[in-house]
C-alpha cells in the first residue's frame, strides 16, 4: 500500500511541476468489471450450504487504472473476491486490495518495468506470467524487468522477482525467479536478408529459481534438495513461402517437488509445429513431449499456482457447452501429444461452395502418457519412488495409456442472405482418472452432435438456435458402485439447447438448458437452465443472468468469457474508459 | 529499495514527458504472421482510419464478426480506405495455428499476435471480441465490446463519419 502512495505522490508532484504541458500529454485509461451474485444452494454443481455459509450475496470485481505519459506508463489493478462460494476457485483468493501495480518506461530501445510483470519467453515453456482474472489465476512476477533492443530484430530481456501467491505477502517464504531471454530475427537485423524468402527467428532463454533451504523433510525423512534450479530453452521459427516450421526445446535440472513426488530426475519438453497455408487452405501438424516439467517457485505448491513455466495444451478448445465439460488439462509430469488441423474454404460460385462459399474444419488431437522404465533403487526395480531419480524414459516411445483424443469436423455455411448454418461432429476420449485426478473413474468415450441456425429477421434483428447432444458410453441402466458415485455427476447422455434473440449492436436475450437425462444415477438427471438478458453500448456491457451455471467457457450475448460454477442470479457489468 | 524505486519512477516520468504522445496506441511490440516485430505505436493507414479487433480462435462471436467483415471488406476499403488489424489473443497453444486458421477462413486482415495479452491489457479489453476504430492520427474514436449479428453495419457508419 505504501508504494502506491509513493507512486500517486510522484504523479501528483510531477503534474504540478510540469503543469499545462503535462495535462496535454498525459492520459488516464482503465476498465472495470463487477459480478454481483445472489446464490442459492446447489449441491449438483458444488455450491453447498457449507460453501455459501450464510453469505447469500456475493460480489467480485476488479478496477484497473493506467496512466500514460509518452513513453512512461504506470498502472494498478484493484481486485475484490468477496463472499464467493463458487466452485472452481481456490479459497485462498478470497479478499480484496490492490493486487497489482507497475511502472514502465520504454522508448523502443530500452524498456524498464518495476512492479508486477507479465511476460513470456518464447512459447512460455520455462517462463510465462499471466492472469485469468475471472478464474482467480494470477502468477505475475513482482520485481524488475529490463528490455534492450540494440538493433532492429534483436531483443534481450532480463527479469528478477517473486511471484504472486493469492494474497500472501511478498516477504513470505517462496522462491525468487530470475531469467534472461534473447531473440534474434535474422531477416530484420541483416539487411541483405530483409527480403529473403526464408524467414528465420532464433531465441534462447535461461531461467532459474532460488528457494531457501537445502534440507527438506518429506514423510519423516530428510532429503537434500537443490536451492537453485535452472532451466534453459532454445527455439527456432522458420517460414518459407507457404510453409512454416517452429520448435522449442526446454531442459530443467532436477527439481524434486510435491508435484513430481520428490524425484531427482531432470525435466525436458519439446514442442514442434509444421504448417502449410494458402488463401482458403490451412494445414497444421503439431507435436510435443513433456517429461517431468512442473516448474514452480515453491517446492511444496500443490495446486494450480506459482507456475513459472507454461505447458501449452495441444488440442482443440471446445466452446460448446457439452464438449467443454470435458476439457483437457496438461499433465506436467509427462505426456506426448499430436494435433492435426485443416481449415478449408470451398470457394464461392462453385457447385459445393454455393453463392457464399462453404467453410470446413477438421481437427484431430491425441495425448498419451510417456513411457516410463524402472530404475534400480535399494536393489529393487522402482518407478517414481521418492528420493530416487524416478525412472528412465526413451524420448520417442509413446506410453500405452491414452489421456485424451478428439476428432471433430465442422461445416459452416451461409445458405442465403438470411440463413446461416453450422454443423459439428465431435468424437471424444477423456481419461477422467488422470485429467480430474479421480482414481478408478471410468474414461469418457462420447460422441457429440452440434447444430446452429441463425436467421436474420432483418439487418439488425437475428435469431440463433443451438442444439447439442452427447452420447456417452455410460448408459442410464448401468449399475454404479456407490463408492464411485461422485465420478458420475456429468456422465450419461445429455441434451442442450440455446435460443438467442439479438438486436445489433445493443440488445440480447437468451435462454439455454442442459439436461443430463441419461445419467445412471436418477437424482443427477437434472436441468441446467439459464436465462440472460443484456445491453451493450460501445464498450459497456451489462448483463443479468439467472439459473444454474456449470463452470466453463460461456459465449453468450456476443462475447466469450470463462465463468465459475454458480447458481442464482448474477449481474455483470464490464466497461472501460 | 524504496529509494531506488522512487528514483527510477521519477526518472521514467521525466523521460516520459520529453516524448511526444500523439496517439492512443501504446508502445508495445507484437509479431505479425511473418514473424516480424511490429511496434503498435507506429500502426497507421497513411492517414486513413483503421480498425483494431481483438479476437481468439476459440471465440465464436469473434469468428462470426471476422467472417462478416470479410464479406464487406473489399467494399469498405474501396469506399473509405479503411484497414483492419485483427489482434489474436490466443496463447502459445495456438500460436502456430493462427496462420493456417486465418488463411483457411480466407480472412484478408493484417493479423497481429498478442500471445501474452500484453496489448489486450494495455487497451483495457476485458472479453473478446472487442473492436476499436482509430482515426488517421491513431486516436480512438469509437469502440465496441461483443459482436451481435449485423453489428458490422454500426462500425461502418462510424467509419463513414470520419473518412474523407
Amino acid at each position: 500500500m505504501k508504494r502506491i502512495f509513493i507512486l500517486v505522490t510522484f504523479v501528483l508532484g510531477v503534474t504540478t511541476v510540469y503543469g499545462q504541458d503535462f495535462f496535454n500529454k498525459s492520459k488516464v485509461t482503465g476498465s472495470f468489471q463487477i459480478d454481483g451474485n445472489y446464490y442459492w444452494e446447489d449441491e449438483g454443481i458444488g455450491i453447498t450450504a457449507d460453501k455459501i455459509n450464510g453469505e447469500k450475496f456475493g460480489a467480485y470485481g476488479f478496477g484497473k487504472m493506467q496512466y500514460q505519459l509518452g513513453n512512461f506508463t504506470a498502472g494498478m489493478r484493484f481486485e475484490a473476491y468477496q463472499n464467493t462460494p463458487m466452485s472452481g476457485f481456490d479459497a485462498r483468493i478470497k479478499g480484496m486490495g490492490v493486487a497489482n501495480y507497475f511502472a514502465t518506461y520504454d522508448n523502443g530501445t530500452i524498456g524498464i518495468t518495476v512492479g508486477d510483470i507479465y511476460d513470456q519467453f518464447g512459447n512460455g515453456l520455462i517462463f510465462r506470467t499471466y492472469e485469468e482474472w475471472t478464474l482467480g489465476f494470477d502468477n505475475s512476477l513482482r520485481g524488475i524487468r529490463a528490455v534492450y533492443r540494440p538493433t532492429e530484430g534483436v531483443t534481450l530481456k532480463g527479469l528478477y522477482g517473486k511471484q504472486r501467491y493469492y494474497w500472501a505477502s511478498y516477504t513470505e517464504e517462496r522462491g525468487y525467479v530470475r531469467g534472461i531471454d534473447g531473440e534474434w530475427d535474422l531477416n530484420q537485423s541483416i539487411s541483405a536478408w530483409n527480403n529473403a524468402k526464408l524467414k528465420a527467428t532464433l531465441g534462447a532463454s535461461f531461467v532459474s529459481k532460488y528457494e531457501k533451504g537445502d534440507n527438506m523433510e518429506i514423510y519423516g525423512m530428510t532429503y537434500k534438495v537443490p536451492e537453485n534450479v535452472g532451466a534453459y530453452a532454445g527455439r527456432v521459427n522458420l517460414g518459407y513461402g507457404r510453409f512454416g516450421f517452429s520448435a522449442e526445446y526446454a531442459h530443467k535440472i532436477n527439481d524434486p517437488s510435491y508435484f513430481n513426488n520428490w524425484i531427482y530426475r531432470d525435466g525436458e519438453e519439446l514442442l514442434a509445429s509444421l504448417s502449410y497455408s494458402q488463401k482458403g487452405l490451412g494445414i497444421v501438424l503439431q507435436a510435443k513431449r513433456v517429461d517431468n516439467m512442473s516448474f514452480k517457485s515453491m517446492r511444496t505448491a500443490s495446486q494450480n499456482d506459482l507456475d513459472i513455466g507454461f505447458i501449452p495444451p495441444l488440442n482443440y478448445t471446445h466452446t460448446h457447452s457439452l464438449p467443454s465439460m470435458f476439457s483437457y488439462a496438461t499433465q506436467p509430469n509427462g505426456e506426448m501429444g499430436i494435433q492435426f488441423q485443416i481449415n478449408y474454404t470451398i470457394p464461392k460460385k462453385t457447385a459445393l461452395g454455393g453463392k457464399y462459399g462453404t467453410k470446413l474444419a477438421f481437427n484431430y488431437s491425441q495425448v498419451n502418457d510417456i513411457k516410463r522404465d524402472s530404475i534400480m533403487a535399494n536393489g529393487e526395480p522402482t518407478i517414481n519412488l521418492i528420493g530416487t531419480k524416478g525412472y528412465t524414459s526413451p524420448f520417442f516411445a509413446i506410453g500405452d495409456k491414452m489421456f485424451y483424443r478428439d476428432f471433430n469436423f465442422e461445416i459452416e455455411k451461409k445458405i442465403s442472405k438470411d440463413w446461416h448454418l453450422t454443423l459439428m461432429y465431435i468424437n471424444l476420449y477423456y481419461d477422467m482418472e488422470t485429467i480430474e485426478g479421480h482414481p478408478g473413474a471410468e474414461a469418457v468415450e462420447a460422441h457429440f452432435a452440434f447444430g446452429e441456425v441463425i436467421y436474420k429477421v432483418n439487418k439488425k434483428h437475428s435469431v440463433r438456435l443451438e442444439l447439442q447432444h452427447m452420447w456417452d458410453n455410460v448408459s442410464q441402466d448401468q449399475e454404479i458402485d456407490p463408492v464411485y458415485e461422485e465420478y458420475y455427476v456429468k456422465r450419461g447422455n445429455w441434451f442442450a439447447f440455446l435460443l438467442e434473440y439479438t438486436i445489433a449492436p445493443k440488445w440480447f436475450i437468451s435462454v439455454a438448458d442442459k439436461y443430463n437425462y441419461g445419467n445412471p444415477i436418477a437424482e443427477n438427471r437434472d436441468h441446467y437452465i439459464t436465462g440472460s438478458f443484456g445491453y451493450i453500448k460501445d464498450q459497456t456491457r451489462i448483463a443479468i443472468s439467472g439459473g444454474r451455471q456449470s463452470q466453463g467457457l460461456v459465449c453468450v450475448g456476443g462475447v466469450c468469457r470463462e465463468v465459475p460454477a454458480s447458481s442464482g442470479v448474477a449481474l455483470t457489468i464490464t466497461t472501460s474508459f | 529499495m524504496k529509494k531506488l524505486l522512487a528514483t527510477l519512477l521519477f526518472g521514467m516520468m521525466f523521460f516520459g514527458l520529453s516524448a511526444q504522445n500523439k496517439s492512443d496506441l501504446p508502445n508495445i511490440t507484437l509479431k505479425n504472421l511473418d514473424g516480424e516485430s511490429v511496434n503498435i505505436a507506429e500502426l497507421n493507414n497513411d492517414g486513413n482510419p483503421f480498425v483494431m479487433t481483438f479476437w481468439a480462435t476459440w471465440c465464436g462471436p469473434c469468428v462470426k464478426e471476422h467472417n462478416a467483415l470479410t464479406e464487406v471488406y473489399d467494399e469498405w476499403v474501396e469506399e473509405t480506405g479503411v484497414k483492419i488489424f485483427a489482434v489474436s489473443i490466443d496463447d502459445a497453444r495456438s500460436t502456430a495455428k493462427i496462420k493456417p486458421f486465418v488463411d483457411g477462413k480466407g480472412w484478408p486482415f493484417e493479423i497481429l499476435l498478442d500471445v501474452n495479452s500484453e496489448l489486450k491489457r494495455a487497451m483495457n479489453v476485458s472479453n473478446p471480441p472487442h473492436t476499436f476504430l482509430f482515426d488517421g492520427d491513431g486516436k480512438i474514436v469509437w469502440q465496441h465490446t461483443g459482436y451481435l449479428d449485423g453489428g458490422e453495419e454500426d462500425l461502418y457508419q462510424e467509419i463513414l463519419k470520419i473518412s474523407k
